[in-house]
């Protein structure tokens, strides 16, 4: 149980704010258990609608755990969760499956089901939850596949696809329902530079072109300098910075400055730790 | 002490395991038979592709097994009924255990080898590889989705399944019946019909219905369960074979006990 850092080492709003409307996400206070084991220790941090958000920290910090809390596949032990204005975490399972219509995620994996077609898995919402005849469902499949860079592929079985093309196909099939936010796991994960470059893209590209809010999940600094707005950063289940992509980069904070020109520290303890992982010193390991 | 507490944990660990498989019927069978007319949709598509799978695909080989197993009862039952000279009561001996017990067992283990098992590999494919919080994040059930096709494919498919198995059963029996005693098809078929009354062949059937629906509670609780890791699937898998053949016999059990009770003298 790691108290919150000395405010020094902090940038960023300490204490819990008030809910704001205009924000994607708001969550306060969070807590998250693992039987006995807490891995989320009172988070506190804001989304502003249309705006990137991306979560960094060392493996084991806790990234995880949020994002799938965020999307409502862990109860938290206390706090809330604002998703649109409306509270997300302590609701009845029948009102967060209307809420997350408007949701989207894309898992690290993938996660698309094996035994459909690319085609099959971006329709499925559709098919499940609106009363759209197949012919506009068909027209609706090879829009999402399109804005992702994969049309001409609905009749590929995900096996058949490349890494890079899986996570595209899994983000056409988040996206199939125009949901408000989005959420990615590790979405440049596995893969080479070039193809995470262009995954980067295209979150940018979504972002701008439908104004949607975005939540990643990243150890990979140079794209999360790319593609966020804000970030926070998470140690071992605590945020120890939450601050805009530019307040992040002028900063003049040493541990900060440290981090983002990469020099090596080797006595250095605590939250640099994660940082050296961030950089790539040690290799982080997926939970 | 210690052993008494096992005792208690074990005792802890199968009644939740029952629970689980009671919870997993339930959502079942509210997806199939209720939500429909609360203007949910049921997957029936998905329904009647696993019906295939299970059914009509595993005629073949339930055939032959069942025609087997017909022909090896009629043997065993001639062994006894040739010392008393009663060699004509082979094509009722045969009907009998066929449509009462062997029927449903045989076409119960042919379902759990090729069913339950696909079941648990499919869904701890599914969990292993994210899908299953997919669907959840995409508010799709995995129990309407997944389990209901399978669950009412299984309580209908079982039960033909098995009523042929019980026809195949009296063929081979009926086979050793006209290669080794003085049968003529249509004797043999004429003796199984005065053996049979209905309350065998329906007992037999509605337990082949129990059978299905606990291979598919096992087989998807098995599969729901799978830890993380590949690997894992192919535990689940293997212990839902296992605890499939398990929960038959013990429903076997039970409701053979119940119609023994309930039967007409
Ligand atoms: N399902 C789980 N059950 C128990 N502990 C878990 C589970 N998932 C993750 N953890 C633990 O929670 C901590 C945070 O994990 P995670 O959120 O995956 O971190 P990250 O994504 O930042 O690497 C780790 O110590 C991990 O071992
Ligand atoms: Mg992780």
């Amino acid at each position: 149980m790691s108290p919150l850092p000395p405010k020094k080492d902090y940038i960023g709003a300490m204490t819990p704010m008030p809910v704001k409307a205009s924000c994607a996400i708001s969550v306060r206070n969070l807590r998250v258990k693992y039987g006995e084991r807490e891995i989320l220790h009172g988070v506190n941090f804001d989304v502003p609608a249309g705006e990137t958000m991306v979560i960094l920290g060392g493996s084991g910090s806790g990234k995880s755990t949020l994002l799938r809390t965020l999307v409502g596949l862990e109860r938290p032990s206390s706090g809330e969760i604002y998703i649109m204005g409306k509270e997300f975490a302590n609701i009845s399972e029948d009102e967060r499956d209307e809420l997350r219509k408007g949701i989207g995620m894309s898992f690290q994996s993938g996660a698309l089901f094996g035994s459909m077609t690319v085609g099959e898995n971006v329709a499925l919402p559709l098919q499940e939850h609106t009363d759209l005849d197949p012919s506009t469902i068909e027209i609706m499949v090879r829009l999402k596949l399109d804005q992702v860079g994969l049309s001409g592929f609905e009749n590929y079985m995900p096996a058949q696809l490349s890494g890079g093309m899986k996570k595209r196909a899994a983000i056409a099939r988040a996206l199939s329902m125009d949901p408000q936010v989005l959420f990615f796991d590790e979405p440049s994960a596995g893969l080479d530079p070039i193809i995470a470059a262009g995954i980067d893209e295209l979150i940018l590209k979504l972002k701008r072109a439908f104004k949607m809010s975005i939540v990643v999940v990243t150890h990979e600094l140079a794209s999360a300098f790319l593609i966020a707005d804000r970030m926070i950063v998470l140690d071992k289940g605590v945020i120890v910075a939450d601050a805009t992509t530019d307040e992040m980069k002028n900063s003049t904070q040493p541990r900060v400055r440290q981090f983002l020109d990469r020099v090596p520290e080797p006595e250095v303890t605590g939250e640099i730790d994660y940082l050296q992982m961030l950089t790539g010193d040690i290799p982080p390991i997926r939970q | 002490m210690a052993f008494t507490d096992s005792i208690g944990a074990a005792t802890i660990d199968g009644l939740a395991y029952v629970g689980g498989l009671a919870r997993l019927t339930g959502g079942a069978a509210k997806a199939v038979f209720i939500s429909p007319f609360q203007g949910k949709r049921f997957h029936m598509s998905r329904a009647i592709h696993q019906a295939m799978a299970v059914g009509v695909e595993a005629l073949p080989i339930t055939s032959l097994i069942s025609f087997f197993i017909g022909a090896i009862l009629a043997v065993n039952a001639a062994y006894e009924l040739r010392k008393f000279g009663a060699l004509h009561l082979v094509a009722s001996a045969v009907a009998v255990s066929m449509t009462r017990e062997l029927g449903p067992l045989m076409t119960a283990v042919v379902v759990i080898g090729r069913s339950g098992s696909s079941f648990a590999a499919e869904i701890g494919t599914m969990k292993v590889n994210e899908e299953i919080d997919a669907m959840e994040t995409m508010a799709l059930e995995p129990i309407s989705f997944l389990v209901a096709p399978k669950f009412l494919a299984m309580i209908l498919m079982v039960p033909c399944l098995t009523a042929w198995a019980d026809f195949m059963g009296v063929l081979g029996g009926g086979a050793f019946g006209l290669a080794a005693a003085s049968f003529t098809w249509g004797s043999y078929i004429q003796a199984t019909l005065e053996a049979l009354i209905a309350h065998d062949i329906l007992t037999g059937l509605l337990k082949a219905m129990f059978f299905g629906l606990v291979i598919t509670a096992v087989g998807c609780q098995e599969g729901f369960s799978t830890g993380l890791g590949s690997e894992q699937v192919g535990r689940s898998t293997t212990s839902a074979v296992v605890k499939s053949i398990f929960a038959v016999v013990m429903v076997d059990l039970v409701s053979t006990t119940i119609f023994y009770l309930t039967a007409p003298r």
